[in-house]
C-alpha cells in the first residue's frame, strides 16, 4: 500500500482498510484518521500506528508503522543517491525544475481546498491567522516553534471563546 | 549545538523537535526545513532544496519522506534513516498514547476544540511552503503559469495529480521552462 499512492497514500488507505479487508468500518477510519490529523507529525504514519495497534496491539502499530515506512524509504534513498551523483547534469535539472513547478502547483490547490470551508462558513477570525502565520513564516521566515508557541494559544483562546458565545 | 559534532545528531535532534511542531502534516513543516537546512546549517542550496521537494512528490508514499531526501544529503544513507526516524517514531508514539487515552475517557471536547483551532494556523503553514517554495522554483513566465495553471486544474478538476507532474518535467526536459 505504501507505495502505491502519488501524491498521498489516504486513498488507497481507505480501500484496502475499509473496503477490502474490513478491518475497520468507515466511520472508525474517520474517526481515527481526525485524531491524527490533530496530532502533530505525519498524519498517515501516526495514522498506521493506531490503526496497528487498535487491530493487533503494540507490535500490530508496530508492524503496519515498518510497513509503511520501510519500502518508500528504500526507493527515496536510491533517488537520493542517484540525485547526488547525477543531480548536477543539465537535463535532469530542467526535468527537476518543470517537476516542482507542478509540485508547488499541487501544494497550492491544497491549501485551496482546505481553505473552502472557512471562507464559506465566513471565519473572519480563522482567516486572520492563517494570513498571520503565512506572514510570520513565509514573509518574515520566523522560526516554526516561536510562532507556534505564540499562535497556538491565542488560538485556542480566541475559538473556545467563540463557542461559548455561540452556545451561550 | 556544536557545528563540528556528528551530524547525524543534528539531524535527529532537529528533525526530532520540528516534527513536534508539524501540525497539519509534513507539508506544514516545509518552511522550517527549508530555513534550517538552507538558511541556518547550510546543507544545500536553494534550488537543490526545490529539487528535492519535486522528487519527494514525485515518488509515491507518505510525503515526509522529503526528511530521507535532506538526511541523504548530509550524511549518506546514515543520515538518511537517522532523519526519517526522528520525524516519524516521536509523534506516532505520541499519537499511540493519545488514541489509548482518548479510547478509555470516552468523548470529551477537547479533541474538537484543538482541532478547530488549529486547522487555520496548519492551512497557514501549508501556504507559507507554497509561498518559499514558489519563490525558489518559479523564475520565469512559464513556470508561473505552469504552477498557475496547475493550482487551478487541481483545485476544480478531479483529475490525477501525477499528470501535472508529468507535464512538468516534460516541459521541463523540452527546456520551455
Amino acid at each position: 500500500m505504501s507505495t502505491a499512492g502519488f501524491g498521498g497514500v489516504l486513498y488507497w488507505a481507505r480501500r484496502g482498510i475499509v473496503d477490502q479487508h474490513r478491518w475497520m468500518t468507515a466511520d472508525e477510519f474517520n474517526e481515527t484518521y481526525a485524531l491524527c490529523h490533530f496530532l502533530p507529525g505525519p498524519n498517515i504514519v501516526n495514522f498506521s500506528m493506531v490503526f496497528g495497534s487498535r487491530i493487533r496491539g503494540i507490535a500490530g502499530g508496530i508492524a503496519a508503522f515498518a510497513g509503511l515506512l520501510a519500502p518508500p524509504t528504500a526507493i527515496i534513498t536510491i533517488l537520493a543517491a542517484l540525485y547526488a551523483r547525477y543531480g548536477e547534469i543539465d537535463m535532469l535539472r530542467r526535468i527537476l525544475a518543470g517537476v516542482s513547478c507542478a509540485a508547488v502547483g499541487l501544494l497550492i490547490a491544497t491549501v485551496l481546498r482546505m481553505m473552502t470551508p472557512l471562507i464559506k462558513r465566513r471565519d473572519v477570525i480563522g482567516l486572520i491567522l492563517l494570513v498571520a502565520v503565512l506572514v510570520a513564516i513565509g514573509l518574515a521566515r520566523l522560526p516554526l516553534q516561536a510562532v507556534l508557541l505564540v499562535a497556538i494559544p491565542i488560538s485556542l483562546a480566541v475559538t473556545s471563546y467563540m463557542r461559548r458565545r455561540i452556545s451561550a | 549545538m556544536n557545528p563540528n559534532g556528528n551530524p547525524i545528531w543534528t539531524l535527529i535532534w532537529t528533525f526530532g523537535l520540528m516534527s513536534l511542531f508539524a501540525i497539519g502534516g509534513a507539508n506544514a513543516a516545509i518552511p522550517e526545513m527549508h530555513r534550517i537546512a538552507v538558511d541556518v546549517r547550510h546543507w544545500m542550496s536553494d534550488k537543490q532544496f526545490a529539487d528535492i521537494f519535486a522528487i519527494s512528490q514525485l515518488t509515491p508514499g507518505p510525503n515526509v519522506l522529503i526528511v530521507t531526501l535532506i538526511g541523504y544529503a548530509v550524511a549518506g544513507v546514515a543520515g538518511a534513516l537517522a532523519a526519517t526516524l526522528a520525524m516519524c517514531v516521536p509523534t506516532a508514539v505520541l499519537a499511540y498514547y493519545v488514541s489509548g487515552l482518548l479510547a478509555r475517557s470516552g468523548h470529551s471536547r477537547w479533541p474538537g476544540l484543538i482541532q478547530a483551532a488549529l486547522v487555520p494556523l496548519s492551512i497557514g503553514l501549508m501556504a507559507a511552503s507554497g509561498l518559499i517554495l514558489a519563490q525558489t522554483t518559479d523564475r520565469s513566465v512559464v513556470a508561473v503559469l505552469m504552477t498557475a495553471a496547475t493550482a487551478i486544474l487541481t483545485f476544480t478538476t478531479r483529475l490525477n495529480p501525477f499528470w501535472f507532474l508529468l507535464a512538468g518535467g516534460l516541459l521541463g526536459f523540452a527546456g520551455v521552462i
